[in-house]
């Protein structure tokens, strides 16, 4: 094998292998993780962060970064906790408005080459502005049917791992296995040569952020799923939690190198992450800095490894 | 350029209606940048079974030109005609790919994130189903084993994985192949410039195949023994017009290069006397591909010539990075200033006042105690904008607000009013109009008398004329070393094309 086939394989195996690392440690430190019980409450959490991640990502592939995606996750989940409880069809028109609105969003940034960075970080104020008209109090109350599958006990296997699963697995099949899907990540990697094969960059551009928008809605609905109630703020953290897993995944900024599964497989490396540092009974003031420490690691690591692949 | 000579040389089949049956024909293609002509009203014409070989000197309008027929811009005049059909109206990428036309361009035009195979897909959107990864994997597979035997490259390899030529040779299999529309004509724009001998050799007898079995291509080179060896027919474009149309057979080398450069040649206007043997020199330096060492001495006015993209900006680069040190081969005795040549992306900064624009380059002579002094700021713009005639009301507004051509003045200005002996020219007048270009000129030459030493690359043959002495490079190297009086179009031309190709 080639030394940088070496190394890519290298770097695809280092998101799983720091989770089965990290799992390692919490099964040592707390065995009685290691059940079908404890699984399933290390890892509920992870659901929601790992569909925000995989919006994340998709913005990621051509080029862009979303930094609105929390605030975006805060809105869904509040018009899930009150429209979509209260009155279904007005909360399914005003989630489908959401994802539309990204589109709009992606077809602005194309048409007038506009920085997503600046784009999005004002769009978060305004996500964060209309969940705050819509529930200005903490409240609501998740619709029964969401509540029933995100508490699902299937036999054997706990729900968010096969969810997780599920997920990773769908978004693999997109968009690095369907012949539409090379396109979209083509246009990461080189637009101009997608667009001289003919193909509307514009249109890819809207496709990745309404596939973005529409992953952020599922990831409001999950976590209200979870939490049976939301406010505005629910869901903030999530934009630093989504850019960190998607590229502890092995997503790149630029590019168009990305990994569904391992977007998914760092969403999940860093909810453990949080449960591996109380297991550790850290003093919480330094919970976050921790968290920040083992992010440090794994992407020093996974920079190491990028040079040994460019200087081939 | 007289008119009679843009008119194709005899040779050129007489443009009978119903006679260009199945092939490509451009008619009076004309397209402007601004003010800059890119082509003047071109036609070509491309039979099924050809092969036209395309050459020109920089800025010839060869890429321009191709760049219409692939549909990567649109023409302000002109019909385009494939197959006997008018296709000007709403001509675009997706047009030019339904009916047949593929391109390699100069640049590489893979994505590098995707696979072989994905890229395959990527140029071919009929390429669908379940199981297009095996076929698109076939599919270049077997253009590439057609083509290069023996390429060793492996359908799911990465493109970023793999060299330069092996993409090269990806590339180039990919627009060879065929799925839903057949392949009409193929555009190869310098395909053998990173491929070997044996390689070039393999491409070469392949378009060769292609054409015998009817289909066209159109060869642009750099390399005139290759476009001989594989044309039909050469066309010569000079200044945005075809100069000459002629089956190969009536060109060799040195002819190719006579119908390039102006026929009659700018006599070397009388040259004041080189200043060479007046002390050290300045600048010695070699290209980073070798070849004879570039000189400069004070108060010499150095032009780099030869191809855009063989080295000169890297040597450029390369003074500037040693400037002030004597280490190892290279000397660069003096403060250097740079004018670049991309203004948006290296030069301007564009929300900045024209004065602040020219005194990022003195700020320690502008200093008053320890901050910049805006009096003295000011007071330096004033006088360069008068100097170099900046045309703008007051030096304080914005370098935006400037035409073009006032801007690149204002950068001319930076390095100018700097403390720097040396300059060094990044093709710094591309797209600028005629009078400024003369003003310039004259400012060069005042302050070369001065004692300063200019360094400048340019693609144009009459700010060569300015120089006192010229390098050429081809392929990172220095070629030719002429002095002054040694200096013609043909010269230079001779010395950027290949002598063994």
């Amino acid at each position: 094998m080639s030394r940088p086939m070496l190394a890519r394989l290298l770097r695809s195996a280092l998101p799983a292998l720091s989770l089965a690392i990290l799992l390692g440690a919490i099964f040592y430190l707390q065995p009685r993780t290691m059940s079908y019980f404890g699984l399933n409450l290390l890892l509920n959490l992870a659901v929601p962060i790992a569909l925000a991640t995989l919006a994340q990502m998709c913005v990621l592939t051509v080029n862009d970064l979303d930094l609105s995606i929390g605030s975006y996750v805060s809105l869904t989940a509040c018009i899930t906790a009150t429209w979509l409880n209260d009155t279904p069809i007005l909360g399914v028109a005003a989630l489908l408005a959401c994802i539309l609105a990204y589109g709009a969003v992606g077809a602005l940034v194309h048409l007038r080459n506009l920085p997503s960075i600046v784009v999005t970080l004002g769009l978060s104020f305004v996500w964060l502005g209309l969940a705050i008209l819509i529930l200005p109090t903490p409240g609501g109350k998740a619709p029964g049917w969401i509540r029933e599958l995100m508490t699902l006990k299937p036999a054997y296997v706990p729900f968010p791992v096969i969810a997780c699963v599920v997920i990773a697995l769908v978004v693999h099949v997109v968009l690095m296995r369907s012949p539409y899907g090379a396109v979209l990540r083509g246009a990461g990697g080189n637009p101009r040569a997608v667009a001289r094969a003919g193909w509307s960059l514009l249109r890819v551009k809207v496709t990745m952020y309404m596939a973005a928008g529409t992953f952020g809605a599922l990831a409001g609905i999950a976590l209200v799923g979870l939490t049976t109630s939301a406010d505005a703020n629910i869901a903030l953290r999530y934009t630093l939690l989504s850019i960190a897993g998607a590229i502890l995944g092995g997503s790149e900024f630029v590019g168009g190198r990305v990994s569904p599964i391992g977007a998914v497989i760092g969403a999940v490396t860093l909810t453990l992450a949080a449960s591996f540092l109380s297991f550790l009974r850290l003093n919480p003031d330094f919970q976050i800095g921790a968290q920040g420490a083992i992010l440090i690691l794994v992407l020093a690591l996974r920079a190491v490894i990028g040079r040994t692949e460019a200087d081939r | 350029m007289t008119p009679n000579e843009s008119v194709g040389g005899a040779a050129a089949p007489a443009p009978v209606a119903g006679e260009a049956g199945d092939g490509v024909r451009l008619s009076a293609i004309a397209k402007r940048f601004g003010a800059v002509v890119a082509l003047g009203g071109v036609s070509l014409d491309v039979p099924p079974g050809t092969c036209v070989g395309l050459v020109g000197h920089n800025g010839a309008g060869k890429s321009t030109l191709m760049n219409v027929l692939a549909g990567t811009l649109t023409a302000d005049e002109g019909t385009i005609a494939i197959g006997g059909d008018d296709v000007t109206a709403g001509y675009a990428i997706a047009r030019a790919r339904e009916r047949g036309v593929r391109c390699i361009f100069q640049e590489l035009s893979l994505c590098p994130n995707l696979t072989v195979a994905e890229n395959a897909r990527i140029e071919h959107p009929s390429l669908t189903g379940l199981s297009w990864r095996t076929e698109a994997g076939r599919l270049i597979r077997a253009k590439l084993d057609e083509i290069f035997p023996g390429h060793g490259i492996s359908p799911g390899a990465v493109v970023a994985d793999l060299s330069i030529a092996r993409r090269q040779m990806v590339e180039i299999a990919r627009a060879f192949s065929q799925t839903a529309t057949p392949v009409r004509l193929v555009i190869l724009d310098e395909p053998t410039s990173s491929l070997d001998q044996t390689i070039a050799r393999q491409l070469l007898d392949h378009i060769r195949r292609f054409v015998d079995g009817g289909g066209s291509a159109v060869f642009i080179s750099h390399l005139l023994g290759e476009v001989l060896d594989i044309s039909d027919r050469v066309v010569v474009m000079k200044d945005g017009l075809v100069v000459a149309d002629e089956p190969a057979a009536h060109f060799d080398r040195d002819g190719l290069v006579a119908a390039m450069g102006s026929v009659g040649g700018h006599a070397a206007a009388a040259s004041t006397q080189s200043r060479r043997d007046t002390g050290a020199p300045k600048v010695a330096i070699d290209a980073r591909g070798g070849g004879a060492r570039l000189t400069a001495h004070p108060g010499e006015i150095v032009g780099l010539a030869g191809l855009a993209g063989h080295g000169q900006t890297d040597t450029l680069l390369d003074v500037f990075a040693r400037a002030g040190r004597t280490k190892g081969a290279a000397i660069v005795d003096g403060r250097v200033a740079f004018v670049a040549g991309d203004r948006q992306t290296d030069g301007a900064f564009p929300l900045w006042s024209i004065a602040e624009n020219i005194g990022i380059g003195s700020l320690h002579a502008l200093k008053q105690g320890r901050f910049i002094s805006e009096a003295k700021e000011g007071e330096l713009a004033e006088r360069w904008r008068e100097r170099i005639g900046i045309r703008a009301p007051s030096v304080w507004n914005p370098l935006l607000s400037l035409s073009g051509g006032n801007q690149q003045k204002a950068l001319f200005a930076r390095a100018l009013a700097s403390d720097a002996d040396i300059i060094l020219m990044d093709d710094p007048m591309r797209g600028v109009d005629v009078g400024t270009k003369q003003e310039v000129y004259k400012i060069i030459r005042e302050e070369a008398e001065k004692g300063r030493t200019f360094l400048w690359y340019t693609t144009e043959m009459d700010e060569l004329l300015i120089c006192d002495h010229i390098y050429v490079f081809r392929e990172r190297a220095i070629v030719a070393d002429l002095t002054r009086s040694e200096l013609t179009e043909e010269a230079v031309i001779q010395a950027s094309f290949r002598q063994d190709a």
